[in-house]
């Protein structure tokens, strides 16, 4: 059977399983649309957390970001996991226990405030669309490589399978469909990455393996990369710069991760207070599996392609054209892999120009340049199975398994994008004598409409696919934390102040990136040239996150101890959600 | 009954404390800020920062977690305001 075949049968294998589970599991109510009924359990709610959680970026780029930077780049470890720590904390359990079903209707019931409301359903929008373009793209890109399509018809295959389990399952077909995208690309990510680990390391655990000896050189992986590296002229793999901006960087992925709608309400979905808790806690188990494989991935990857290169090592002569693995030609094809021979010497030379002292190693060896002219860094776990010498069917199932992120987290936001319209507008603005049914109606529909913005913003992407996350964690990081952290640790938090303090975060946030990265990241409209010299006191825009944050919590605080404070019954709100007895009686409300 | 609550409610805010100020010491302190401190313990050929970063954080942050629910689930029933 040849590879497009297999790839076409596990791909499609796994488009049934999700389509026969929301039928299985498809909503009657909008209490199973909009939470499932409040009955996941909580090992099951981590699972689809995890998978909510884990994008296309996770699954596919982010082995390749660490790869390529080492050290720097453990922020996005760091970050993407260290959120789970303040939203099992400061968050899940007190909204839970607040027992409803979406983030806005949070920030409106405990602000007595429609139009705290209202600000609190376009933070949510603005983040959640943005995020969903990524996805969209993301599913495309995986599909035209994978089976043989354009992007845009590899989208429009996307958008129908979410479509249908969407639609139909609302978070209960979404929470089961999930935690069957969970397996598929845990076991797709898992199987590379043992292999490779085995082979290199002789440890079949990839986070052990990182840290353990080599055989074939007698000395442990990291002091074997990093030689390579210095020898050919790029940093060493360990060593990062500056540690503050570091820092910064972290805290913004953190907070960024805790605000996030579409993860925030997982969280709504499991039977008690305590569930939420324990829940967060296996969140963070299923998304560690991947995580602490990452980093593996990506040191050995950078190993195994520098190897690759310089076949007798980096004082030998480098790897000639004709020598090149299979998986070179194959990835050659889709233009994320080039070669280039300069010098005209039969072989490739990989080593960075800028290093220290290259240029005259270069003129001595007769070099004429860095020969590895193109390497996608999304190419590295995509390509793990080839570069590990795996079967066919693994290959077949990192399809299936980049699909499944993607798809998972899509599905997520569109169910947070079509609640907040269907429950926090059209039920409580617009019409809020609207039926249960009808409400389930104008859910579906939202859904529906949700879907196909996204389909088509992702055929039309507004040129600004790279700076998306940065804008969503940044908003996440500055307008939603802060408001529903005050909300449960501040009795004396008021309407004025916390709806203030969020438009204040999201305003200045926005026009701190739109400055550096253009209006709405159109390109030419940028108003100072995005390079250090002209960052307000250094703070990169991607890194603003922390500063949006504490701009919300002091024109909140400013604002509120100057109006009055906030009525009893909402102090009495304040009361109850803090404590867990009684979760129950709220939801029956 | 508001005595009580209180009382829980000071007990939940000390726990969060000690488990952010551990959270932020492993990840922004041993990974990052403090990592020359460290750079003396060798760990698998690099120093105990490289690892804090790459793994160790994330192992903290899941035992935090697990802390927490395990403490604030028994505090619930301390104070007598779990779910029945």
């Amino acid at each position: 059977m040849d590879q497009f075949t297999l790839n076409l049968l596990v791909v499609g294998a796994s488009f049934a399983l999700y389509i026969g589970i929301a039928i299985w599991a498809r909503a009657g109510s909008t209490s199973e649309f909009y939470a499932a009924g409040q009955g996941v359990n909580p090992v099951i709610n981590g699972m689809a957390t995890a998978a909510d959680w884990m994008s296309a970026a996770s699954f596919i780029s982010m082995a390749g970001l660490i790869a390529f930077v080492g050290y720097s780049n453990s922020t996005f470890l760091m970050g993407w996991t260290g959120g789970y720590v303040l939203m099992a904390m400061l968050l899940a359990p007190y909204l839970r226990k607040f027992g409803k079903y979406t983030v806005p209707e949070f920030v409106g019931d405990r602000y007595y405030s429609t139009s705290a409301r209202v600000v609190a359903v376009i933070c949510l929008l603005v983040i959640s669309v943005t995020y969903v373009i990524g996805q969209m793209t993301g599913a495309g890109v995986a599909f035209s490589r994978f089976l043989e399509v354009t992007s845009t018809q590899g989208l429009l295959i996307a958008s129908t399978v979410v479509f249908i389990y969407a639609v139909l399952g609302g978070m209960k077909g979404i929470t089961y469909t999930q935690v069957a995208q969970y397996i598929v690309l845990i076991v797709a990510y898992t199987i590379p990455a043992v292999f490779i680990s085995l082979q290199l390391t002789g440890n079949p655990i990839p986070g052990l393996g990182l840290f353990s000896t080599m055989p074939s050189t007698g000395e442990p992986l990291l002091v074997t990369l990093n030689g390579l590296l210095t020898d050919l002229g790029f940093s060493e793999y360990t060593t990062g710069n500056n540690p503050w901006l570091m820092a910064l960087f972290t805290l913004s992925l953190m907070i960024g991760t805790a605000g996030l709608p579409h993860v925030i309400i997982r969280f709504f979905t499991v039977p008690k207070v305590a569930d939420a808790r324990w829940s967060a806690g296996w969140a963070l188990v299923f998304i560690a599996l991947l995580y602490l494989t990452a980093p593996a991935v990506g040191a050995m990857a950078r190993l195994n392609i520098t190897t690759t290169m310089w076949p007798n090592g980096v004082e030998g002569e480098a790897v000639a054209v004709d020598e090149l693995p299979d998986w070179f030609q194959t990835w050659s094809v889709t233009g994320l892999l080039k070669v280039e021979d300069k010098n005209g010497d039969g072989r490739i030379q990989y080593y960075n120009e800028a290093g220290p002292g290259m240029a005259e190693l270069a003129a001595e060896r007769g070099w004429a340049g860095n020969e590895l002219v193109t390497f996608n860094r999304d190419i590295l776990v995509l390509a793990n199975p080839e570069i590990a010498q795996l079967p066919g069917w693994v290959i077949a199932l990192i399809a299936a398994g980049g699909l499944a992120a993607a798809l998972s987290t899509a599905a997520g936001l569109l169910l947070a994008i079509s609640s907040a319209i269907s429950h926090d507008l059209v039920k409580s603005v617009f019409n809020p004598n609207i039926t249960e049914k009808g409400e389930l109606l104008v859910a579906r529909i939202s859904m529906a409409f949700a879907i196909a913005l996204a389909t088509w913003l992702g055929i039309n992407p507004p040129g600004f696919a790279a700076q998306v996350v940065a804008l969503a964690f940044g908003l996440a990081a500055a307008t939603l934390f802060p408001t529903l952290m005050m909300g449960i640790f501040s009795k004396r938090m008021n309407a004025p102040g916390a709806t203030l303090g969020m438009v204040a975060g999201l305003v200045v946030t926005c026009a701190y990136l739109f400055t550096y990265l253009g209006v709405f990241f159109f390109p030419g409209t940028n108003m100072l040239a995005n390079n250090a010299d002209n960052w307000l006191f250094g703070i990169p825009p991607t890194h603003f996150g922390p500063i949006g944050a504490l701009i919300n919590f002091g024109v909140a605080y400013a604002v509120s101890s100057v109006t009055a404070p906030p009525p009893k019954e909402i102090q009495d709100l304040v009361e109850s959600v803090r404590i867990p007895r009684g979760a129950g009686a709220a939801l029956a409300k | 009954m508001a005595e009580n609550n209180n009382a829980y409610w000071s007990a939940n805010i000390r726990l969060v404390t000690i488990c952010l100020v551990i959270w932020a010491l492993c990840s922004y302190g041993f990974a990052i800020l403090l990592r020359p401190m460290l750079s003396g313990i060798a760990v698998g050929g690099t120093d105990l920062g490289f690892w804090f970063a790459q793994q160790g954080s994330i192992l903290v942050f899941l035992a935090l977690i697990f802390f927490y629910a395990w403490r604030m689930n028994k505090l619930d029933k301390e104070f007598g305001v779990d779910e029945q």
